[in-house]
């Protein structure tokens, strides 16, 4: 057989325009794990066909996540990837790393694992692509003689994270790192030892803009938001004016509840009617800012077409107090209530969304302890059968 | 009341039934939960039993799975494994 690897299939996907992984896994195809990694990946592209086996109990003593399992189905052809496990690794909150760090980690990978990451996966972590079953406990060692832990997988809390939050942004509306950390460290347990009927992602924003797509692809959405009216700064609208922003056009039009007017140059906005969709914010960044009165929105149940559908996330509360003061006890109070009536309730590998269409959102709001509000409806006539126990009193009596 | 019953005993139990369906169910966590609460009723806690399952992991008797959903069962070779 010839040295020479051929991938006639896979060289195809560095033609475009974009930075390909084939190139990558080229530069690093003299570690026989790499090579034939590309061997095999070019072989299903050819065969149609994966050729990856579920690695089921392989992990770390003690630990129900953070490893994922895979060998090769022809291990003969391809002996590099005869066991290719993936390690997951809790990402720092706001994915800030020392370059120090990170050849830490690479030092550890290059050592044990085939040096191949994805960083980050969509869960959030440092994805260690590549190692064999008897380099597990090593990884484990050394990663956790440096500080660093193994991240969720399987049926548990999976690695909390979030986006960079007031670290960059001046109009994040908490502290998403803080928050992110002290999840991670209170639900330990959680995290480890899969206790859950199925995954259950939280996702952090700062604000509306909801950098992690939080609302799309986690269990409970955490963004940041505001109550009061949106801060305006006049001497800066007219200052956009007067350098010819076309605020009309670029704001006024493009406010989902037309609730933006100008006068001149001075604009007005009519916030009850504003729906904090921070468009206004985003193009007019000099002028308005969020109000004062800052917390979060938590919204419920989005997730990615595995057993049901993909669901965008439900809107459970719509204000929360995101108090490190007081040791965010609000946050923490509200997802142990959930986690108990799921974990009551719901059937195995249902998610939190999947659980709340099966039961309705007015059976989970009186399993958590939420009352009904306005803000929960998607839109009129779309999800509108709560009935408030008052209304039965009166008819009642 | 609970903690009346040794952390201890609860382990043995939840080894016990995890034995009895090796080969047949896979369990989850909460199956095993279920198991002792069923047995002890109000005299354990939600934490107990998750003391009960740490100690079951922790001391090797048991490990997790993991298929679709994470399970808890006997160490063993897997049949998926290649040497
Ligand atoms: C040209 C004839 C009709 C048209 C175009 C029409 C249209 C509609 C529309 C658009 C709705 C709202 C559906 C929604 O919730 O999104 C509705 C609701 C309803 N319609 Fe009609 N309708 C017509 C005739 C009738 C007739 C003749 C009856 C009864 C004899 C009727 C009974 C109802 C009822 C009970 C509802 C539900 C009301 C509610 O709970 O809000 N409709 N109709
Ligand atoms: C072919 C026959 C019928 C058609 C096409 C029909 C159509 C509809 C439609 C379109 C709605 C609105 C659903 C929505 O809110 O989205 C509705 C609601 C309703 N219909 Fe009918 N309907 C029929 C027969 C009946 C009959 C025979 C009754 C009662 C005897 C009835 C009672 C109601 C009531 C009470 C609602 C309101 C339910 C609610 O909003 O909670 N309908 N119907
Ligand atoms: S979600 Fe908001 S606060 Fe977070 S990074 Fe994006 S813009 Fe900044
Ligand atoms: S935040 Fe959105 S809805 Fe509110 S005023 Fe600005 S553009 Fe309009």
């Amino acid at each position: 057989m010839s040295d020479e690897l051929k991938t006639p299939l896979l060289d195809e996907l560095e033609k475009g325009p974009w930075p390909s992984f084939i190139t990558d896994l080229k530069s690093m195809a003299d570690r026989p794990m790499v090579r034939d990694l590309l061997g095999q990946l070019e072989k299903s592209y050819r065969d149609k066909q994966g050729y990856w086996k579920h690695g089921g109990l392989v992990g770390i003593m003690g630990y129900g996540g953070g490893v994922i399992g895979r060998y090769s189905a022809i291990p003969d052809q391809f002996p590099g990837v005869s066991h290719f496990h993936t390690v997951r690794v809790n990402q720092p909150s706001g994915w800030f790393y020392t370059s120090e760090a990170l050849n830490e980690i690479m030092d550890i990978w290059d050592e044990h694992g085939s040096g191949l990451t994805n960083m980050h996966g969509s869960t959030g972590d440092m994805v260690l692509l590549g190692t064999t079953t008897k380099e597990l406990e090593p990884i484990f060692r050394a990663l956790t003689a440096k500080d660093w832990d193994l991240g969720g997988s399987g049926s548990d809390l999976r690695t909390p994270s979030c986006c960079i939050g007031p670290a960059r942004c001046e109009n994040a509306c908490y502290d998403t790192l803080a928050l992110t950390y002290n999840i991670t460290h209170k639900y330990q347990d959680e995290l480890h030892r899969p206790m859950f009927n199925y995954k259950y992602k939280i996702k952090m924003s700062g604000c509306p803009n909801d950098c992690t797509a939080a609302m799309a692809r986690s269990d409970m959405a955490i963004i940041g938001i505001w109550k009061d009216d949106i801060q305006i700064d006049q001497s800066a609208i007219a200052e956009y004016v007067d350098a010819g922003f076309n605020i009309q056009e670029y704001v006024i039009e493009k406010c989902p509840t037309k609730c933006i007017t100008l006068e001149g140059k001075e604009l007005k906005i009519d916030d009850s009617d504003c729906v904090k969709c921070v468009h206004c914010i985003n193009v007019l960044p000099k002028a308005l800012s969020p109000g004062k009165e800052r917390g979060a929105a938590i919204a419920l149940g989005g997730k990615a077409p595995i057993v049901d559908g993909a669901l965008f996330a439900t809107l459970i509360v719509p204000f929360i107090e995101i108090d490190e003061e007081n040791g965010f006890e609000e946050v923490h109070d509200l997802l142990e209530r959930i986690w108990e009536f799921w974990d009551e309730h719901g059937m195995n590998r249902e998610r939190i969304g999947e659980f709340i269409e099966r039961v309705t959102l007015k059976t989970f709001l009186e399993g958590i302890g939420v009352e009904p509000m306005p803000q929960q409806i998607t839109q009129p006539r779309d999800n509108p059968y709560i009935f408030y126990e008052e209304y039965f009193e009166e008819e009642t009596e | 009341m609970a903690g009346e019953v040794p952390i201890e005993q609860l382990a043995d139990d939840m080894f016990q039934v995890v034995s009895d369906s090796a080969g047949q169910k896979k369990l989850k966590a909460k199956d095993l939960t279920k198991a002792v609460i069923a047995k002890y009723g109000d005299k354990i806690s939600k934490d107990d039993t998750k003391a009960a399952i740490r100690l079951l992991i922790d001391s090797g008797r048991c490990v997790y799975g993991y298929f679709g959903g994470s399970s808890i069962e006997l160490p063993h070779t897997e049949g998926s494994a290649n040497e």
